[in-house]
């Protein structure tokens, strides 16, 4: 029942696609400047069906349809409802349909709050939107259908994978897909602003708000991916440098890359194919990075079923929008006209740009590079965190010195008269520096350089707190919040304190200053799993500080599975970290013990970051 | 002479060729300082230079009953049914990892036959089985 009602949506959306693009060609033939009413409430209803659609398989896994393969394969009837409905975009197919709603609402919204700009612009973009729609609809109802269904009809589902019975991981694909698949919409209005020849500065006014959203979304959807996997994978770190985790950077960073472009072009009018390349370079990373997830051509901890045929359909998909933005922007390209001088604002964006890229291409080929030596010299190697750490830290290290001047310096041209103000605060970072090192003890040089670069860059972000001129908070906050993460990054990566270990009920270990006991072992008995908890005393013998923590090994019914839960106490100075494992019954249990000073630091730092993002929004919609 | 704009022009060009060839010449070279190569126990055994001080992957099965575990050390042997290797490591190891399973260690050699690891790595998925070690077991198998 419920499977056709899905697919029958499935279906009207496609005709609904189909006809939007039919009237929007008939609108674009008419000389007055006004679009068709259908055209609107054919958007409205694209909408609320997709919705629907999605509600619909929301009801199947509430009621544990079983008749659907998705559920079955997916979903447990003993599941608590939380992960019912989490469960829902957990996987391969229902995530694609989340995909697919962030694309037909926000072509809507597009096309509905974006009244003052001219009709082909907006009708030209809401043509691309639906056939990125169309495109998608059929990969749906084509290959990886939520609606298919199974005969005979089994009793009881297969269940989610425990790992992913979490709330972080329930929340995490929402925020992101509004992120990267929310990057769609800018794409569809650089095509059109190519084609329907806008290209001027009300064209970066109609795209900034959703390049703000998306790249609000995306922070903060990777960092709740991020804190997922630091309090589920068991290994301690918050970020490893895994193809999964830099297919979602790579639209992060082409994204913070045409945040700040988009100022150039509002402002002055120029860097307006750059822009467009940006904007058409963040849609197609995304595309690519969930090509790379769901193909399984690279190895990661992701828990997505991999299946070729996905990626054949992704890759065709992905040629064909690479191959089209290519073609428009080779007969579209007209020289800029406008100057920009060596030592004015417009090039200090464009240094933060560059930054950006070689950041990106940084993570791109150290992503892709195991699949080229695996294809052309059949060896196999990975790529791990040495790399991207050695090619990146010694970078950032200027680029934090330029986020600290770049807003001091006027646009158009710019002399430097505040050097004495620049020196003292070089002077106070170089003294905190010292202090830190003083206090607690020496660290590398490359990370001597990040703390003092960050400090740079934090005092001249409060600095700018105090000046006289009209305050640009969203800026103030997100730069200033990036110097805090990484000098906490760089904090908590030095002083980490890291100790491994096998240890026995009632055993007693003693490793450099920290006392280690295993006091007792519990067994419980929960819903859905039982658990074995430890009780391990951790005494630090130089504070006489003295915790317990408390790991446990959970064993679920449904699927049967293992996991390993770290047990983590968090306090504003310091997390413990403590995971335990234990193998074929042996008496002893292996643990892991972290101190990561200042971990929570990191969170907020980030949380901060994207609020800049938000006080940007809010003044953009308030201007608009 | 050149006029002034287009020397200005040639130098910024200039300066952004220098620092796209070094920034590219960075990045390829630290990735071939710090990429790790994967190999089997055959693969040590075949190979005549080995790198002892660089980091590498290991990858095949835990040997049945090759398990150890004492107050130091987790001590197990990963074979591909060819060739064996003997891997010592300290720290808490993922969920499905077990006897008669797929593994991947990572860490250096001590010499030929024996593996210090400093990390151990498996899928979250019970019927994952690393494509390297899926590749070995199909050559072995003809």
């Amino acid at each position: 029942m419920l499977s056709n009602i899905g697919n029958i949506l499935l279906l009207s959306n496609v005709l609904i696609g189909a006809l939007i693009i039919y009237y929007s060609f008939n609108c674009l033939k008419t000389s007055n400047n006004l679009v068709f009413k259908n055209i609107y409430q054919l958007s409205l209803i694209q909408s609320t069906l997709i919705l629907s659609c999605f509600f619909t398989l929301v009801a199947a896994f509430l009621v544990s349809d079983f008749s659907l393969i998705n559920v079955y394969q997916n979903s447990h009837s003993l599941k608590p409802v939380f992960y019912k409905i989490s469960g829902t975009w957990g996987n391969h197919e229902g995530s694609l349909l989340l995909w697919v709603i962030i694309l037909t609402v926000f072509s809507f919204l597009f096309l509905v709050l974006n009244k003052n700009h001219p009709k082909n612009y907006r009708l030209h973009t809401l043509i691309i939107q639906n056939l990125l729609i169309l495109g998608f609809l059929f990969f749906i109802l084509f290959n990886s259908n939520p609606f298919s269904i199974i005969n005979p009809v089994p009793k009881e589902g297969l269940g989610l994978n425990p790992i992913l019975q979490d709330p972080a991981l329930a929340i995490h694909p929402p925020l992101l897909y509004v992120g990267f698949v929310g990057s769609s919409i800018y794409f569809s209005a650089a095509m059109a602003s190519m084609v329907s020849n806008y290209n001027d500065r009300s064209f970066a006014k109609s795209i900034k708000g959703w390049v703000l959203i998306s790249w609000v979304f995306q922070t903060l959807g990777i960092m709740v991916g991020s804190i997922w996997a630091y309090y589920e994978l068991g290994w301690g770190g918050f970020w490893f440098w895994d193809p999964v985790e830099n297919a979602s950077l790579l639209p992060w960073f082409a994204m913070t890359a045409l945040l700040h472009s988009l100022l150039v072009l509002e402002k002055r009018n120029a860097l307006y194919f750059w822009t467009i390349i940006l904007c058409l370079l963040t849609f197609t990373l995304s595309v690519t990075g969930t090509f790379l997830v769901r193909s399984g051509i690279l190895n990661s901890v992701h828990t997505f079923a991999n299946d070729p045929s996905r990626g054949i359909y992704i890759l065709v998909f992905l040629s064909i929008m690479i191959i089209t933005s290519v073609y428009f922007l080779f007969t579209r390209y007209k020289p800029e006209t406008n100057h920009i001088s060596g030592n004015s604002k417009e090039t200090f964006v464009l240094i933060n740009n560059w930054f950006m890229m070689f950041y990106l291409i940084t993570v791109l080929l150290g992503t892709l590079y195991p699949i080229f030596t695996d294809v052309l010299f059949k060896s196999k190697i990975s790529v791990g965190p040495p790399f991207y750490n050695s090619v990146i830290a010694p970078v950032v290290v200027f680029f934090l010195v330029f986020m600290a001047i770049g807003p001091q310096t006027k646009w158009i041209k710019n002399k430097f008269t505040n050097l004495k103000q620049l020196s003292i605060i070089l002077g106070g970072a170089l003294l905190t520096n010292f202090t830190i090192i003083f206090l607690f003890k020496s660290y590398s040089v490359i990370s001597n350089l990040i703390i003092i670069s960050s400090l740079f860059l934090i005092f001249s972000s409060f600095m700018d707190l105090f000046k006289k001129t009209k305050l640009n908070f969203a800026r103030i906050i997100s730069h200033l919040s990036f110097g805090f993460l990484i000098f906490f990054i760089g904090l908590n990566h030095n002083f980490t304190i890291e100790k491994d270990f096998n240890l026995k009920l009632g055993e007693e270990k003693v490793i450099d200053n920290y006392k280690f006991v295993l006091n007792d072992l519990e067994l419980i008995n929960q819903i859905n799993y039982k658990a074995i908890i430890g009780k391990l005393r951790v005494k630090n013998m130089n504070t006489n500080e003295e915790r317990t923590l408390k790991p446990e090994i959970r064993i679920y019914d449904n699927p049967q599975t293992l996991t390993y839960e770290a047990s983590i106490k968090t306090n504003f100075f310091k997390d413990h970290y403590l995971t335990m494992s234990n193998i074929d019954r042996s008496e002893y249990y292996n643990v892991k013990f972290q101190e990561k000073p200042l971990m929570i630091w990191i969170w907020i730092s980030v949380v901060m970051l994207s609020l800049g993002g938000f006080v940007s929004l809010f003044k953009n919609a308030k201007n608009n | 002479m050149l006029p002034k704009k287009v020397k200005k022009r040639a130098s910024l060009l200039s300066i952004f060729f220098i620092v796209s060839v070094l920034s590219i010449f960075l990045i390829l070279n630290s990735l071939n300082k710090n990429i790790l190569y994967f190999n089997s126990p055959s693969d040590i055994r075949l190979n005549k230079n080995i790198n002892f001080d660089k980091k590498i992957r290991i990858g095949g099965m835990v040997k049945k009953d090759s398990l150890k575990i004492n107050d130091q050390e987790i001590k197990f042997v990963i074979t591909d049914f060819k060739n064996e290797i003997i891997v010592s490591f300290t720290g808490t190891v993922p969920n499905l990892f077990a006897e008669g399973k797929g593994v991947v260690a990572e860490g250096k050699l001590l010499d030929k036959k024996f593996f210090v690891a400093n990390r151990i790595l498996a899928k979250h998925d019970e019927n994952y089985m690393p494509p390297e070690i899926k590749n070995i077991m199909k050559e072995n198998a003809k």
